[in-house]
Formats: structure tokens, sequence, C-alpha cells
């Protein structure tokens, strides 16, 4: 996974429904068409961030797994 | 606003346990874009003191997990002895703390800052005599026909 990305946010460890939380609060200090590259190793991220996404209009533009932990790349509309 | 999707919970219980659905679906919803509204009721007015004292109970609750399979064999009868409660909140305080569960002050504190609106029942607040200077600040106090008046017009109205 090769994306770039202007911020990156370790959400690893958290839980439900902290890495979502996180997220918007980054989101909401970036301007739009930046990337923010998240990482978290809750399994019910994946869901939970395609949802985020859909729900809030930003862009999921990738999400994969890599060495146990959940790659999520962001843009911000 | 009135575009906004909104979501409206009644909040009654004032277990440890039971704490933690009105504060994370409030800050997930509110992180999503809605406008959410908590009406605390009876036991549910413990969510908003400052201080948090809120603990939870195996005493009547076969569904609740404990140490060493210990709902499988443990009489029932002496979950009612004096310290399990204080034992089994703290047990289950390290146990969230390990798993990333967000603790339910910090959830609450990104319910106020994601504007979710804390509504105190004036009438339960009466009935208990509870001493309001100890509610964290920005509640606000009112009745069953003010709760109507925002779910009437909500997406989703959850009572738990």
């Amino acid at each position: 996974m090769a994306v770039e990305f202007d911020q990156e946010l370790d959400a690893s460890g958290l839980n439900c429904p902290l890495p979502i939380l996180r997220a918007k609060k980054t989101l909401a200090g970036m301007e739009s068409g930046k990337v923010l590259h998240i990482i978290a190793t809750d399994p019910g991220s994946v869901k939970d961030f395609e949802a985020f996404a859909k729900q809030t209009g930003n862009e999921l533009l990738e999400s994969g797994e890599e060495g146990g932990k959940f790659q999520f790349y962001i843009k911000k509309t | 606003m009135s575009d906004m999707k909104k979501l409206a919970i009644i909040a009654t219980k004032g277990s440890l346990d039971w704490a933690y659905p009105p504060f994370i679906l409030a800050s997930t919803a509110a992180a999503l874009g809605y406008d959410v509204q908590i009406f605390c009721t009876f036991y549910g007015l413990q969510l908003l003191k400052k201080k948090l004292n809120l603990e939870v109970t195996p005493l009547g609750n076969p569904g609740m997990p404990m140490p060493l399979g210990m709902d499988k064999w443990f009489p029932v009868a002496l979950t009612a002895l004096p310290g399990m409660q204080a034992m089994m909140t703290s047990m289950m305080k390290k146990k969230m703390a390990s798993k990333g569960v967000a603790s339910l002050e910090e959830l609450r504190e990104l319910c106020q800052e994601a504007d979710v609106k804390l509504i105190a029942c004036q009438m339960t607040v009466d009935l208990f005599e509870m001493d309001t200077s100890e509610f964290i600040d920005g509640v606000e106090y009112a009745g069953a026909a003010a709760f109507f008046e925002f779910a009437g017009e909500s997406d989703i109205c959850l009572y738990i």
C-alpha cells in the first residue's frame, strides 16, 4: 500500500468507539483534500471506518491489513 | 441544524456497565454528524455527576461473565457478600483499561465536546432530592414534553 498521506493517526490498542472518535477529531483539524492515514488494531474498525466514510462523506481511499494492523486512508472532503 | 439527523436517547440506568451504551452511541452519532440529546431519568441521573462512582454487580445478573469461570460455579447468594460489588467493579475497570475501552469520563467528555445535549429529568431530580451542584456543567433540566419536542423529530430514538 503506497497511498500518500498528509497526517497519521495511530489508534492501536484503542477499542470501539475511540478509533472513530479520534479520527473524526483529527479530520476536523485538516483541510479538505488532505489524506489521513489511520492505524488500528480493533477488528471492528474495518466495518466501522467503511460506515464512517459513507455517513460523513469523507472518502475511504484504501484500507487493508498489514502485520496484524488495520490501515485506513481517508480523504477529507 | 434542521437537516442534521437526530438521535434521542433516554438513559435510565446508573450502573457502570449500563452507562456505556448511551455515551458510546451518543459520541459516535455526534461524530457521524447527528444532533444528539440524552435525557437522563431515574438512575440515569447518576451519569450526570461530576464524580462518576458507578459500580457493576454480579448479583441478579446471570449473564455477567466472571473471572475463573465463577459465573458457572460460584453460589449466587455469595455474590451478595460485602465487598463483592467493589471487587467486581475494580476488576471490570481494569479489564476495560487493558482492552483499550475508554473510561466513562472520557466518553462523556467527548460527548460534551461534540455538543451532545445532556438533559436531567426535573421530576426525578426532585424525587431523589439530588444535589444539582454535584452535576457537571451544561446540564439542562426539563420534562417529558420537552423530550418529545426533540424525540418526535428524531431519526433514531433509544430507551436504555
